[in-house]
This record gives structure tokens, sequence and C-alpha cells, in this order.
């Protein structure tokens, strides 16, 4: 005689180790899901561990406002981080310069003006832009932009803030551009409709209404994009040089936080040396300032948000 | 130079009125419309006069709300239109290619399904038409957004709010915010895509009541799935059906003796 | 009284529309400039590395002599830490993400967990560097192994990839749900027959972007201490190794002008090994596009 599906299911139900299943699951998802909090705690808690030994070996306010770096002397080493702060701000203004004006205008073009044909065909190229390794960009800055900015500018050296600020420019347009075009097409068509209707031109509609509309996630955007500049490694390693210096000189050669770890990482510094725990220190003053830009935006982006 | 005719025109017109001739400000003269392959509007022809409200109804998809649109060219928002004929407003084919879009919508109103005012200030929602149009002394906007929201009879409700957000009105209050944008830039006739629709029955009798007040100075011309609506408010009304105008006459006359047996059947509910 | 000049309004007209044609031209000339950007540097880099490219730049070992530089660790090498980083970010990630989208709960610890990964994806990819070589190499004792490298690259792109798998879940209808539900099938059934199913097409585009993120980036491992010059092929993932761009970083920084040459053949194999990628996602995302 044959059992009835009923029956079937009834027997099955009965089998223990599927409800410890039903149970154990959700435990193991959530394990899983946890890793990322490790993440945070592991990359905090490193950062800090290894910082705070370096700071039994370099006093706090020589690392903060001391104005030379010169961590290879023989003599006497140096860590004033500032004027890697100064290399890394030189190249975040000018890529900020370069992306901001070029990013907010596509994406104005692209979320006002362009056909849905255009639309389909240049957001791809976007994200294709966006999707280029930035050691590629490096290489970019390396052999192309510098030899063509010193082919106009002789003054400007071979390492300098310029070349690669403006690569990182190009590099951070996609992000500027394509979470502005978001936030200016999440504005509703009627309220476009209404400013067109009253005999606005375009341009006045995307001037005095859109971008007015979208600005919270325009300066989201941008102060997303600054964070980006700010991390950036390799561009900044293979075009900017290795000579922190603290001034405004934005032809000569400079370096950033995150050029000198990998200056350092490259090469053999010992494991517990100052140099060493340096690269803490530094990397550590790096993921503040990207923190704070990464809260600014998510502020800025709650706070300031339109209703319509 | 042609200022100085439609200045005389103006005058003539007025004139005529006078005398008790209607004067027209738009003359639609055997309009086609398409969206890509659909033929939306066919043949139309249609006068509609100063300083009457002219109502047009039917049911959905007879291309009453592609008719309105069409009178501001706001139908060209859809990317595959196209149009054959002519529309003249105020004695000027809108569709002739010295005609901008811009100059026509400034003369012509527009007030939506649902209300949309920028995400602005109340003040700022009314100032912008001014604005655009090169009025920046502080003086004169105060008096245009006072003499725009009383014209929109909704100045006692929102005077001491004009910096709030205008999202932060009710929704009814919000339409007639809308309005009175479209009344800041003085225009000459004001187009009302089913103003009433997103709205409930008490802010619909407000914007009803207003319209009613607005005909002494604009021609207005409404869209409206209500014909109770339609019957209360109206001077004219033309009855749209499948892209075609089956009837246009006196409100009246259409309510009380309507002429061809579609008309009559949806004015007495029997489709739509 | 009027307050507004028709005159007025028909005279300032043609400034008006003069200056929306003049901002849409500025605004297509930045669009063009992004554009313009990306074929200057294809046309450089391709213009630059063709000629290097051959099957021995493939097949050979890199070399003080520009030369004889070849590739072919550091392509190997770079498949190898796919090997590692796909299955270990994958399952992490999709699991982290149906944990989020179908089991926790409207409190405090899941907020926190989002919030969490939101941060996550904006820390610099050097930082994460520094935390690999502290608890992979060092702690853990993997040394500049496949696997420590690896692992690192998993954490560094798992934000990304729980966020594609969330939308992809989250894009599942939920009729399929409750169909399954109503059936007497458990949360788990449902979402391993039903849910995962549909929503794999969405993972796997997410993922391979993800992935192609993780083969470009050069910072962790140089943190880490993946090594350059290396004259050997892995045997397993606690070898040591070299990867495409740490190789391409070297032959760039390299004073020698044909350096140059052999880094952009270099750049040609690590984008055509990306562009491959993107296809394949591309490719799985027209397929499944629109199934309901």
């Amino acid at each position: 005689m044959r059992t009835s599906v009923q029956e079937m299911i009834a027997q099955s139900k009965g089998k223990k180790n599927k409800k410890f299943m039903e149970k154990m699951i959700p435990v193991i998802l959530f394990l899983i899901a946890s890793v990322s909090v490790l993440t945070t705690i592991g990359i905090v808690v490193t950062l800090v561990v290894e910082t705070i030994t370096f700071f039994t070996r370099v006093s706090i306010a020589d690392f903060l406002f001391g104005t030379t770096w010169l961590p290879f002397s023989n003599k006497e080493q140096l860590f004033g981080i500032l004027p890697l702060i100064i290399g890394t701000l030189k190249v975040t203004l000018i890529a900020v310069i370069v992306a901001v004006p070029i990013g907010i205008a596509s994406a104005i073009y692209l979320s006002e003006y362009a056909s849905e044909t255009v639309r389909r065909i240049v957001k791809p190229v976007l994200e294709v832009l966006a999707g280029v390794p930035t050691i590629v960009y490096g290489f970019f800055a390396l052999t192309f932009v510098t030899p063509l900015l010193q082919s106009v500018f002789p003054e400007i050296k071979i390492f300098n803030a310029i070349s690669p600020g403006i690569v990182v420019g190009i590099m951070i347009i996609p992000m500027i551009a394509s979470l502005s075009e978001d936030a200016m097409s999440s504005v509703p068509k009627q309220i476009r409709e209404g400013a067109l209707a009253m005999g606005s031109t375009k341009f006045e509609v995307a001037w005095k209404i859109t971008v007015p509309a979208a600005l919270s996630g325009i300066i989201a955007s941008i102060v997303l994009a600054v964070s980006r500049a700010i991390g950036e490694t390799m561009i900044v390693s293979l075009a900017g040089g290795s000579t922190p210096k603290f001034n405004g000189d934005f032809t000569d050669s400079i370096q950033t936080m995150t050029a000198y770890i990998v200056q350092v990482s490259k090469g053999d510094a010992g494991y517990g040396t100052t140099i060493y725990y340096s690269i803490y220190a530094v990397g550590f003053t790096l993921f503040i300032f990207t923190m704070l830009m990464n809260i600014l935006a998510g502020y800025v982006s709650k706070r300031f948000r339109e209703e319509y | 130079m042609t200022m100085t005719i439609k200045a005389e025109k103006k005058k003539s017109a007025t004139k005529l009125q006078e005398q008790g001739i209607k004067v027209p400000v738009y003359q639609t003269k055997e309009l086609n419309l398409w969206y890509g392959e659909k033929h939306a509007l066919k043949n139309i022809d249609l006068d509609i006069n100063e300083n009457e409200v002219t109502a047009i109804i039917g049911p959905s998809g007879c291309g009453k709300s592609t008719y309105i649109k069409t009178l501001n060219r706001m139908v060209e928002l859809v990317p595959s239109v196209k149009t054959s004929g002519e529309i003249l407003y105020r004695d000027r084919n809108i569709f002739s290619s010295d005609y901008q879009v811009e100059e026509l919508r400034t003369r012509v109103g527009m007030v939506f399904q649902k209300p949309n005012p920028f995400p602005k200030s109340i003040y700022d929602n009314i100032a912008y038409g001014p604005r655009i149009h090169g009025i920046k002394n502080k003086k004169i906007l105060d008096e245009i957004v006072e003499k725009s929201l009383r014209g929109a009879a909704i100045w006692d409700e929102v005077k001491d709010r004009l910096n709030e957000n205008a999202y932060s009105i009710s929704g009814g209050q919000q339409q007639r915010i809308c309005i009175a944008r479209a009344l800041a830039i003085e225009p000459d006739v004001i187009l009302m895509d089913e103003p009433t629709s997103a709205l409930d029955p008490i802010s619909t009798l407000k914007v009803e009541e207003l319209v009613q007040e607005l005909k002494e100075d604009y021609s207005i011309i409404i869209v409206t799935h209500n014909m109770q609506q339609a019957a209360r408010i109206s001077d004219k009304t033309a009855f749209f059906l499948n892209g075609e105008v089956i009837e246009f006459d006196e409100t009246d006359a259409i309510f009380s003796n309507p002429s061809d047996k579609r008309t009559e059947d949806y004015i007495s509910g029997r489709f739509g | 009284m009027r307050y507004i000049e028709h005159e007025q309004v028909v005279k300032r007209m043609n400034g008006r529309l003069v200056a929306n044609v003049i901002f849409k031209g500025i605004f297509l000339a930045a669009t063009l400039l992004a554009i313009l950007a990306l074929v200057l540097l294809a046309y450089r880099i391709i213009t630059q590395g063709a000629g290097h490219l051959s099957l021995d730049f493939l097949s050979n070992f890199s070399s003080r002599f520009p030369e004889k530089a070849g590739i072919k660790a550091a392509l190997i090498g770079s498949l190898w830490l796919m090997a590692v980083v796909a299955p270990t970010s994958i399952i992490l990630g999709v699991g982290s993400a149906i944990y989020l989208e179908e089991y926790a709960k409207k409190n405090k610890i899941t907020s926190f967990i989002r919030i969490n990964i939101a941060n996550l994806a904006g820390v610099p990819s050097i930082v994460f560097g520094l935390l690999g070589l502290t608890i992979f190499v060092r702690a853990f004792a993997l040394g500049n192994s496949i696997l420590a490298a690896g692992f690192t690259m998993s954490l560094l792109i798992l934000p990304v990839i729980i966020v594609a798998a969330q939308e992809a879940i989250r894009s599942v209808p939920g009729e399929l749900r409750e169909a399954s539900l109503g059936m007497g099938a458990t949360k788990w059934q449902t979402i391993v027959k039903i849910i995962l199913p549909a929503a794999i097409p969405g993972i796997l585009t997410g993922s391979i972007l993800a992935l192609s993120r993780a083969i470009g980036e050069t910072a962790p491992l140089i943190v880490i201490g993946v090594p350059v010059i290396i004259q050997f092929l892995p045997a397993g993932v606690l070898d040591t190794f070299t990867a495409l761009p740490i190789q391409i970083f070297d032959w760039a920084s390299r004073p020698q002008q044909e350096f140059q040459t052999v880094a952009a053949a270099g750049i040609i194999v690590l984008m055509i090994f990306l562009l491959l990628m993107n296809s394949v996602a591309v490719i799985i995302r027209n397929k499944f596009q629109k199934r309901y």
C-alpha cells in the first residue's frame, strides 16, 4: 500500500536534525554577518594599539604639530605629520577643483538634458571610468599628464602635486557624477514640469529648481569623493613623489599619508622599529580623516534631505 | 513694432467685448497629434474665448489631458510626439518656429493634477516666476507674493508662514499655492489639468470657488473627470471621446440638451 | 496694476535662451571631457604597451631586462588570489545579506551592523592592508601568502558584496516567499529553494564587479608585503606570490624608460582581465533581467 503525501510529510517532519538546522542557521548567519563588525573592530584596535606603541617613542605633540617628517634620517628621526597632511590636502584640493565642476556639470547634463539613449551610453562609460584600477591611473599620471604639464610649464618637477591631483580628480568624477545624478533624478518629474510650464528654460529649471532640491545629495557626493581622494594611494605613490614638505608649492615633489605607508612597506623597515610603528600612526590619522568625511556625508544627506 | 500692433489688437478686442462679441484667445484648427503610432487627437477644432471658463470632459484616455498640454506645448516633453494643424494663441500659431515655448508659457499658466510646489519656501515658490523674468526688487516681490496669494484665496492661511517649506502645508493648500504661483507671472490664460483630482471635498470646493473668481481676470481652461464640477463652474464645455471633439457648446446646453447621443450617454453615466 | 510687463519679458527672453544654450554646451562639454579622459587613457596605454605584448610576455617571469620581462608569475598569482577571494567573500557577503534581509530583527544590533557596513565601504584600501599585516600576516602567522592577501582582499570587498546581495534578495517579490511559506516550507527551505535561486543573477553580477575591484587593488598587497620579483609559481595557498597590479607598480616605478612599455603591456593584460569579468557580469545581468 502506498503512503499518502501527507503521511510522508508527517514522517519527515519528525526528523530531529531538520528542526536543529532551522535553529542553527540564524545563529551561523549572525556569526557571518558579524564578520563585518569584527573587521571594523579589528581595524580600530590594530591602529590604536600600534599607534600607542608609536607614541611611547615619539611624543604626540611632536607628531601632531611637527613640521618636519624625516623618518629615514641617520642622525635624528623626525615624525611631524603636518607635511604629509599638507601633501594629502594639496592633491585633494586639485582633485576637487577638477572633479566638482565636471562631475556636477555632467550630472546636470545627464539628468536634465540627455535623452534616454545618450544616458544609456554615457552611464556605462562612467562606470568603466570608475572601475579602472588606480594603478592604471597612476601610470597615466606619471607617463602622460606630468610630461604634458611639463611641456607647458617647465618649472613643474617630475614629481609634483598637480599631476596626481588632476588624475585623482578624473578618478572621482564618476563618483560625483553618478551620485549627484541619482540625487537629481529623484526630484519628481512634476516639479520640473511645474517650472517648465511657467516659461522657465531648461537651464533655469536645472539651476534654480533641481540643483537646490538635490543639494544635500550633491554635497554628500562631494564629501564622499573627497574622502576617496584623501585615501587614494597608487596615483600619489607613482606621481606625487616621496619628499614631504611643509610649504604651499604645488609644482614640487610631495608625499601624502598613503604614499608614505607604501614607501615604508616597499622597503624593509624591520618589524618593531619606530618606522614600522609610524605607518600605523599615519594610517590612524588617515582613517580618522576619512571617517570624519564619511560621517559628514551621512549627516548632510540625512539632515538636509528635501521633502517632496 | 509687433508690440504696438499687439497693443492695438488688444484695444480693439476690448472694444469688441464691450459690444458683447466674444474674443477668442485660442483657436484650434485641424489639430492632430500622435504619440508614436498612436493617433491621440483627431482633427480638433475649438475656439476658446476670453474671460470664460471652458471645461473639457470625457472618459480617461479620451485625449482631454493631451489637448490641454498641447495648448502650452508641454506635451512635447514626451519624446515621440508629432503634431499637425495649428493652434492660434492671440492670433499667433504656437507651433511656428519663431514662437519660443518659454514665451508662450509665460502668457499661459498651468495648474497640474497633483500639487507640485517647488521644494522651497512658500515665498520662494511664488517669487520664482517673477524672479526668472528679472524682477529682483524685494519690495515689488513682496507685493507680487501678497497679491498672488490673495488672488488664490490663501493669503490669510499662510501669511505668517511664508518662509516655511511649501511641503509643510496640506495638499489642498499646496494646490492653491500652485495656483498663486501661476498667478504671480500675471498670465493671460490658466490651464488646469484635473486640479482637484487629488484633493479632498472641502479643498475641492475652495478651488472651485476660486476658479469662479479668477474668471473675471483670466481665461480658464479646465480638464475634469467630474461632470458635476464642469456643470458647476464652466461657461462652455467640450466633450472629448477617443481623441475627437464630439460636442462643444454652452455648458447649460450640453448638460440639459446634448445633441449627440454619445454625449448624453456619457453625461448620464452610461460609460466612462 | 501689473507688475510684469510683457514687453520686458519678451526683451529678456533672448538673453535667457542664449544662457540656456551656452550652459547646455558647458554641461555637454563636461560630460564629453569625462569620456575623453577614458579614451585618452585607453589610447595612451594601448599605443605604449601593445608592442610589448606577445606570447613570451605571458609566459616569461619578470626580469631585470625589460625586453625579457614577462607577466607569468603575476597572472597566475592573481588567479590564485581570486581562488581565495571569490569563495571567501561571496560566502561571507551572501551569508551576511541573508541574515540582514531575512532573519535580522529591527533592533539596535541590526542597525549597528548596517551602519558599520556603510562605513566600512568608506575605509581606504591601504588601511585594510594595515589590518591584514597585523592580523593575517603576523598574528595568524600566514606571512605574505596567498591566503593572507586573499583574506585581506575579501574583507575589503565584503561591504560591496553584502550591499549587492541585499539588493538582489530584496528584489525577489514577496509573493514568491509567501507562496513557499504558505505550503508549509520552513524559512530556510524557502531561502535555499526559492529566494536564492531568484536572487542569484543579481548576487553574481555584484560579486563579479566587486571581485574585479579586488584584482585591480594594489595598496593592500604592498602593505602586506607581497613581493615583486618571483621566479616560481605558487603551489598552494600558503605560498608567497605576486599579482598583476604589484608587478605593474614595480615596472612603472623603475627609472628606465623601457620598463614603461612593459608596465603598459601589463596594464593591457590587467584591463583585458577586468573587461572579461565585466562582460560576464553584463551578460548575466542582461540575460536574467525582468523575469518577473
